[in-house]
C-alpha cells in the first residue's frame, strides 16, 4: 500500500469507528462498539508509527500531501481538505494514536459498568478523528475545522455524565472559553489571508519575510504585519492550550470521566496550541515581539498553575494544574526558539501525564470514586501497580536523572532542554531570562505538589478506613453498581452507597487498566533516552527535515547545549527541595499540611481560590453579559423600539389629537429613542473613521 | 428548455387547482378529504422540488447572466420576464427543499381548515418562487407584496393565543418597507425608461438619486431580514406561527431581503451602497451583538431561536456590503446555511411543542433521558448555530467576516465576538432543555422520534453536513454570477 493510502486509512478509520458506535451502538452491542473503535484506534497507532518511521529514517518522502477533496474555493481563499505529512505531524500522529488507543484500551476497564458504552468509545474516536485532522491540516480552514472539532468532543466529553450539573456548566464553560481564544484565532485567519492572499501554509511560509518588515492596520493601529498575525492566532492557542487568563475551563474539565481528562485534557488537545506554534515556526520566527508575548505567558502560566497547584485537594484537579504549567513550559521554549524543545516535552509529557492522569483514574477506581486526597492515604499496600506506576510518572514529571549522564526519565530530558534554552535566550533577553527563572522555580513547586500528590495519596495513615472492614467486604461485590457515573469531587453517592466514602476496601484495577499504565509507564521512562537526540540533539535536522523552522540567527538550541554545568544540576537541585519539602509536611510530620490548610491564612486562600479567577470572571464578564442582555431586551427592544415603533405608533396617533406639540409629550420613549438613533449615528461615524 | 422556469413558479398552483376541484366534489371536513388534500399539497411540492432540481441539472455555471429566460407582453406595457442566475437559483432550490418538509412538518399538528392551510403554503410557495425568478421590475413587486398575504394569513388563521398582536406588528413594518419600495420602483421606471432588471443593473443612475433609491429599497429589505432595530416583529411573528409558518419565515422570507439587496442595491445603486457602508455595517454588528445578549436571556425556545435568526442575517448584511468575493459568496451561502438550520431549529421545537404544547424553556429539562434520537438532532443544529466547522452554519461565517474584514477590520472584530456569543445561548439553552435529570413529571411518558418526523430531520442533517463538509458544491454554481457581480460592483466604485 502506498503511504498516501496509509495516512488515509489512520485518519479515517477513528471516524468510521466513531459513526459506527455512534450510531448503531444499541444494534451492534456493547463489546462490538468497543471492539470496533479499539481496533480502529490500534490500526491507526499502527501505521502513525510507520508513518514516523518511514517519513524520518525509512524510504517515505519526507514531506508529503495528499489532497481528497475541495472545502472552500473562492478566488484566493482556496482550501482543500487534505493530509499533510511531515516529522512534524508524524510526530503528532503517533502521540494522539498512541495515547488515543491506550486510554480506548483502558476505559474497557474504567466503564465498565456504565450504561452508555458506545456513546462513551464514539465521542473518544471522534475526538481521535478530529485531533488527526488538525494535524495533518495543510491549510488555515482545515486546522480551524479540527481545533473546534477537538472542542466539541472535549464538550461532548466533559458533559459525558449529563445528569451532574457541574458536568453541564463545566462542559459549557470550556466550550465558551474556547471559543474566545478562537475568536482570535478566527481574526488571525482573516488577517493572513488579507496579507498574504492565501490560506495554505506551503504558499505563506516562503514568503513570510517580505511581510517581516512591514506594517499593517488593524483596529486603528498600525502594527508590525507578522507579529499581528501571529498574535491573533496565540490567543486561539491560549484557549486551547488552557495558558493564563483563558486557563479557567481546564481544571473545571476534570468533571469528565478520566480516561477523557488523560486523553483530551492532559496528552492531546490541550497542546495543540504548542503545535501550532510550531507549526507556523517560519511566521514566529519573524514575529519578535509576539514571541515575547508567548515566552511571558507560557512563564506566567508554568508559574501560576503550579502555585495553584501547591493548594488543590483533588487528586484530577493537581494534574491538570500540572498540565496548565507544564504546557506553560512548552510554550516559553517556543517563545525564545527553541520550538524543537517544545514538541520534544509535549512528546515526553503526553506519555507521563496520562500516566499520571490514568494512574489517577486507577485509584479513583480503587477508592470507589473518591477524589479527595484527604480521605485516601496508605494505599501503597492495596494498589501496588498502580503505586509503582505513579511513582515512575512522578519521578518523569519531576525531570528526575544524573546530570552529566544519559541516565534519566522522560521529562528529566525534556524540561531540563527547556530551562537550558531559556537560560541561553535569557542572556540577552529579559523576558526569557525571566522565563528562565520561572523554569527553575517552577521546577521546585512541581517537585512539590507532584510528591505531595504522592505521598497523600499512597503514604501516610488511611483516612479512608472509618467503617469496619468485614462491613465493607460484604458490598464489595455490588458496590460497582453505579459507581462510573457519580465520578467527582463533590458529589455524594447515591443510595446504596450511603455507607459512606471511607466504607470499602480499596482495591486494585483491573489488567485492562494496568495493562495501558504499564505500556506508558515505559514511554515515561524511555521516551526521553530514546528520542533526546533525534528531537534537540545533534541530529535534530536530520529529523526534523525542515518541518521546523528557525531563522538563521536563531542559536538557541546550540546555545543551549553549551551551558554552564551548574545549570545541569540546577533543576535537579530545585527538584529534591521540592521533594524535602513535601516529605517534611506530608511526610516527616504528617497532618502538617492539613492544619496549615485549615487556618486559611491568606496565601493559602489564595492559591486554594485559585487566584479568585473564576470569581472575578463571574463578577464580570458572565454578570455583564446577564444584564446587558436583559438591557437590550427588556429596554432596548421592549420600551424603546416597541415602544416607539408599532406599540407607539398607535398610542401617539391617538394622543396627538389631545396634546399640543410633539417635542413635549413627556413621552421618555422619545427622548430614548432619539438617543438610539444617536448611538447609531456615531457608530456609523466610527466605523467611517476606522476605515479610513 | 424555455418554458421550465414558469413551469417550476407555477407548478404549486395547480395543486392549489386539484385541492379546489377536491373540495367541490367532497365535504371538506371529511377526514379522507383531508387527507386527499395533504397529499395533493405533498406531491405538488415533491414535484416542484424535482422541477428545480432538473432547474440545477440544466443550469450552465460558468454563465454569468440569465439563464432560462422568458419575456412576454403581459399587460399595458408591462412584461412578464423571468430568469435565473447562479444566486438566485439557490433560492429557488432553498424554497422547493423547504415546502415538502413544511407540509410534512404540518401533518399532525394542523387540525382545522386543513385544505385552506395547505392551499396558503402552496401559493405561497409561487409566490416566493417568484420573486427569485422575476426580472422585471413590477413583476418582482408583486411577488414581492403578494407574498405577505399568505403569510399573514397563517400566522393569523393558524396562530397561537396573540396572533393577531403578531400579524399587526408584521403588517407595520413592511408596510413602512413597501410604500417606500413602490415609489422608488416608480422613481426608477420614470427615469430609466424600463422596468427590465437586467437592463437597470447595468444603468448608471445619478449619484444623488441613488440615495434616494438606495433607501427606499433598503427601508423594505431591512425590515424583511429583518435588521436591527427593525427586527422586533420577527420574534412576535415566529413565536405566533405554527411550527411550518416558522419554517417559512426563517428558511425563506428572510431570504428575500439579502435577495434584494444583491439584486437591486448592490448592482444598482453601487455608489450609494458604497457610501452607506458604514451604517449597514454598524446596523449588523449591532445586530449580531445586541441579539445574541438578548437571545441568551430568552425564557420561550422560539423566541431564542427567532432572534438567533436576527444575529445570523447580521452576518449575511455584513457580508453583501463587504462587497468583495469572500463577502458576498459568504452571505449567500450564510443564508442557504441559516435556510436550512434555522428551519430545523423551528422544527426541533415543533417536536417538543407538538408533545407538550408549551415552549417554556423551564418546563423542560432532561429530555436525553426519553428522547435520545431527538437530542442528538437539536444537537447537530445547535452545533450548525453555533457555526461549528463541518455544519454549514461556520462555512457563512468565516467568509463574511473575512470579507468584512477586507474592509473594516473593527467590524470584523465585533462580528467575530458574536461566535463567542452563539456558543453562550445556544449551548445554555441546550444544556436546560435536554440535559440533566428529567424531573417534571409530565415528561415522564414523553416520546421520542416517530418515523414521520425522522424523515423530515434527514434531508435537513444531509444538507447541513453535506454543505459543511463540501460547500465548493455551492460556490461552483455561484462563481460566475458573483464574480460578475463583484466586477461590476468594484468598477463601479472605482475600487
Amino acid at each position: 500500500m502506498t503511504p498516501q493510502l496509509l495516512v488515509t486509512i489512520a485518519v479515517f478509520a477513528p471516524l468510521v469507528a466513531a459513526m459506527i458506535a455512534g450510531l448503531s451502538g444499541r444494534r451492534i452491542g456493547n463489546v462490538a462498539s468497543m471492539a470496533l473503535t479499539t481496533g480502529a484506534l490500534f490500526l491507526s497507532c499502527a501505521i502513525a508509527w510507520t508513518t514516523f518511521h518511514g517519513v524520518i529514517w525509512g524510504d517515505w518522502p519526507a514531506k508529503f500531501t495528499v489532497h481528497l477533496l475541495p472545502f472552500i474555493n473562492i478566488g484566493d481563499f482556496q482550501s482543500n481538505w487534505s493530509i499533510r505529512i511531515d516529522t512534524l505531524s508524524a510526530v503528532m500522529l503517533v502521540v494522539v494514536t498512541s495515547v488515543s488507543s491506550l486510554v480506548h484500551l483502558y476505559s474497557w476497564g474504567y466503564m465498565a459498568e456504565d450504561p452508555s458504552k458506545p456513546r462513551f468509545f464514539a465521542y473518544l474516536s471522534l475526538f481521535t478523528f478530529a485531533m488527526l485532522a488538525l494535524v495533518t491540516a495543510a491549510d488555515f480552514m482545515q486546522l480551524f475545522f479540527g481545533w473546534e472539532g477537538v472542542g466539541l468532543a472535549s464538550y461532548l466529553l466533559i458533559g459525558f455524565w449529563f445528569h451532574k450539573p457541574t458536568a453541564n456548566a463545566a462542559s459549557i464553560k470550556a466550550f465558551v472559553v474556547n471559543r474566545v481564544g478562537d475568536f482570535g484565532f478566527a481574526l488571525g485567519i482573516m488577517t493572513v489571508f488579507w496579507m498574504f492572499g492565501t490560506i495554505q501554509f506551503a504558499e505563506i511560509f516562503p514568503r513570510v519575510t517580505e511581510f517581516a518588515t512591514t506594517g499593517w492596520f488593524f483596529a486603528g493601529h498600525w502594527f508590525h504585519a507578522v507579529d499581528l498575525a501571529c498574535a491573533l492566532l496565540f490567543v486561539g492557542a491560549m484557549g486551547k492550550s488552557a495558558q493564563f487568563f483563558l486557563h479557567t475551563w481546564l481544571p473545571d474539565a476534570m468533571e469528565g470521566p478520566t480516561p477523557v481528562s488523560a486523553l483530551i485534557h492532559a496528552a492531546t488537545m490541550v497542546t495543540a496550541g504548542v503545535y501550532m506554534v510550531c507549526l507556523l515556526s517560519p511566521m514566529f520566527e519573524y514575529a519578535p515581539v509576539t514571541k515575547q508575548i508567548v515566552t511571558l505567558v507560557g512563564a506566567i502560566t508554568a508559574l501560576f498553575a503550579a502555585t495553584v497547584g501547591l493548594a488543590q485537594n483533588d487528586i484530577k484537579r493537581v494534574i491538570a494544574y500540572s498540565t496548565c504549567s507544564q504546557l506553560g513550559y512548552m510554550f516559553f521554549a517556543a517563545g525564545v526558539g527553541a520550538y524543537q524543545a517544545a514538541m520534544f516535552h509535549l512528546f515526553t509529557h503526553a506519555f507521563f501525564k496520562a500516566l499520571l492522569f490514568l494512574g489517577a483514574g486507577s485509584v479513583i477506581h480503587g477508592m470507589h470514586h473518591e477524589q479527595d486526597m484527604r480521605k485516601m492515604g496508605g494505599l501503597w499496600k492495596y494498589l501496588p501497580v498502580t503505586y509503582a506506576i505513579m511513582t515512575i510518572g512522578t519521578l518523569a514529571i519531576t525531570g528526575f536523572g544524573i546530570p552529566g549522564t544519559d541516565i534519566g526519565l522522560a521529562g528529566f530530558f525534556s524540561k531540563d532542554t527547556i530551562i537550558e534554552a531559556a537560560y541561553a535566550a535569557g542572556q540577552h533577553n529579559p523576558v526569557a531570562f525571566f522565563a528562565f527563572l520561572v523554569s527553575l522555580s517552577a521546577a521546585g513547586l512541581t517537585a512539590f505538589y507532584s510528591w505531595r500528590l504522592a505521598f497523600m495519596t499512597f503514604h501516610g495513615k488511611p483516612k479512608w478506613a472509618h467503617d469496619d472492614h468485614a462491613h465493607a467486604d460484604a458490598h464489595g461485590a455490588d458496590d460497582h453498581a453505579s459507581h462510573a457515573q457519580i465520578e467527582t469531587h463533590s458529589e455524594p453517592l447515591p443510595d446504596d452507597h450511603a455507607h459512606g466514602h471511607g466504607a470499602h476496601k480499596p482495591h486494585e484495577s483491573p489488567l485492562v487498566m494496568l495493562a495501558p499504565l504499564v505500556l506508558l509507564a515505559v514511554g515515561a521512562v524511555f521516551a526521553g533516552y530514546a528520542f533526546v537526540e533525534a528531537f534537540v540533539g545533534e541530529e535534530r535536522n536530520a529529523f526534523w527535515r525542515g518541518a521546523i523552522f528557525n531563522a538563521p540567527t536563531n542559536q538557541v538550541l546550540e546555545h543551549a547545549h553549551h551551558s554552564p554545568t551548574w545549570l545541569h544540576w540546577a533543576p535537579l537541585v530545585v527538584s529534591a527541595i521540592g521533594f524535602a519539602a513535601a516529605w517534611f509536611y506530608y511526610i516527616a510530620n504528617e497532618g502538617m499540611g492539613a492544619r496549615i490548610a485549615a487556618k486559611k491564612g491568606p496565601l493559602w486562600s489564595f492559591l486554594y481560590n485559585k487566584w479568585y479567577f473564576d470569581e472575578i470572571y463571574e463578577a464580570t464578564f458572565v454578570r455583564a453579559t446577564r444584564l446587558l442582555g436583559d438591557l437590550f431586551w427588556k429596554v432596548g427592544d421592549q420600551k424603546i423600539i416597541d415602544g416607539l415603533g408599532p406599540d407607539g405608533a398607535s398610542a401617539v396617533s391617538y394622543d396627538i389629537g389631545r396634546r399640543a406639540g410633539l417635542a413635549q409629550t413627556g413621552y421618555v420613549y422619545h427622548y430614548a429613542f432619539v438617543m438610539l438613533l444617536g448611538v447609531l449615528g456615531l457608530l456609523t461615524y466610527a466605523v467611517f473613521q476606522w476605515q479610513a | 428548455m424555455t418554458g421550465l422556469l414558469s413551469l417550476t413558479t407555477f407548478a404549486p398552483l395547480l395543486g392549489v387547482a386539484a385541492i379546489l376541484v377536491l373540495r367541490l366534489f367532497a365535504r371538506s371536513d371529511d377526514e379522507k378529504t383531508v387527507s386527499a388534500g395533504k397529499w395533493i399539497a405533498l406531491v405538488t411540492t415533491l414535484a416542484t422540488l424535482a422541477l428545480s432540481i432538473l432547474l440545477v441539472a440544466e443550469f450552465d455555471p460558468a454563465n454569468p447572466g440569465f439563464q432560462f429566460a422568458e419575456d412576454a407582453n403581459w399587460f399595458a406595457g408591462l412584461h412578464y420576464r423571468m430568469g435565473v442566475d447562479g444566486i438566485s437559483i439557490l433560492f429557488v432550490l432553498l424554497t422547493a427543499f423547504l415546502m415538502p418538509i413544511c407540509i410534512a412538518a404540518s401533518w399532525k399538528s394542523i387540525e382545522t381548515r386543513v385544505l385552506e392551510y395547505m392551499i396558503a403554503f402552496l401559493v405561497l410557495e409561487t409566490l416566493v418562487i417568484g420573486v427569485f425568478c422575476a426580472l422585471d421590475l413590477v413583476l418582482f413587486y408583486a411577488f414581492f407584496e403578494f407574498g405577505l398575504v399568505p403569510m399573514f394569513l397563517i400566522i393569523g388563521i393558524w396562530g397561537g393565543k396573540r396572533r393577531v398582536y403578531a400579524a399587526y406588528k408584521f403588517f407595520l413594518y413592511t408596510l413602512l418597507g413597501s410604500v417606500l419600495m413602490l415609489a422608488a420602483i416608480l422613481g426608477m421606471i420614470g427615469v430609466a425608461g424600463t422596468s427590465s432588471i437586467p437592463e437597470l443593473m447595468v444603468y448608471k443612475f445619478d449619484p444623488a438619486l441613488q440615495t434616494w433609491l438606495w433607501l427606499a429599497f433598503f427601508a423594505s429589505f431591512a425590515v424583511k431580514m429583518p435588521m436591527w432595530p427593525v427586527h422586533t416583529w420577527l420574534p412576535d411573528a415566529h413565536v405566533e406561527a405554527p411550527t411550518a409558518g416558522s419554517v417559512i419565515l426563517a428558511g425563506i422570507l428572510l431570504k428575500m431581503g439579502g435577495y434584494g439587496l444583491l439584486r437591486f442595491s448592490l448592482p444598482m445603486f453601487p455608489q450609494a451602497s458604497e457610501f452607506f457602508t458604514p451604517l449597514v455595517f454598524a446596523m449588523s454588528v449591532i445586530a449580531i451583538i445586541y441579539t445574541s445578549l438578548v437571545a441568551f436571556r430568552q425564557t420561550d425556545i422560539k423566541k431564542l431561536i427567532a432572534y438567533s435568526s436576527v444575529a445570523h442575517m447580521g452576518f449575511v448584511t455584513m457580508g453583501i456590503f463587504s462587497g468583495n468575493e469572500a463577502g458576498v459568496q459568504g452571505a449567500i451561502f450564510q443564508m442557504l446555511s441559516h435556510g436550512v438550520i434555522a428551519s430545523a431549529l423551528f422544527l426541533c421545537v415543533g417536536v417538543v411543542y407538538d408533545r407538550m404544547h408549551t415552549r417554556e424553556i423551564a418546563f423542560y429539562g432532561g429530555l436525553v433521558n426519553r428522547m435520545p434520537w431527538y437530542a442528538a438532532v437539536f444537537m447537530l443544529f445547535t452545533m450548525g448555530n453555533v457555526g461549528l466547522p463541518g455544519t454549514s452554519g461556520f462555512v457563512g461565517e468565516i467568509l463574511t467576516m473575512t470579507g468584512a474584514y477586507g474592509v473594516s477590520t473593527w467590524t470584523a472584530i465585533f462580528a467575530a465576538t458574536g461566535v463567542i456569543l452563539s456558543a453562550v445561548y445556544a449551548l445554555s439553552l441546550y444544556r436546560r432543555v435536554i440535559f440533566g435529570e428529567l424531573t417534571n413529571p409530565a415528561l415522564a411518558e414523553i416520546g421520542d422520534l416517530d418515523w414521520r418526523e425522522v424523515a423530515i430531520f434527514a434531508p435537513l442533517i444531509a444538507s447541513t453536513l453535506y454543505l459543511g463538509i463540501y460547500p465548493a458544491a455551492i460556490f461552483d454554481l455561484t462563481q460566475a454570477s458573483v464574480d460578475n457581480l463583484v466586477a461590476l460592483y468594484s468598477a463601479a466604485i472605482g475600487a
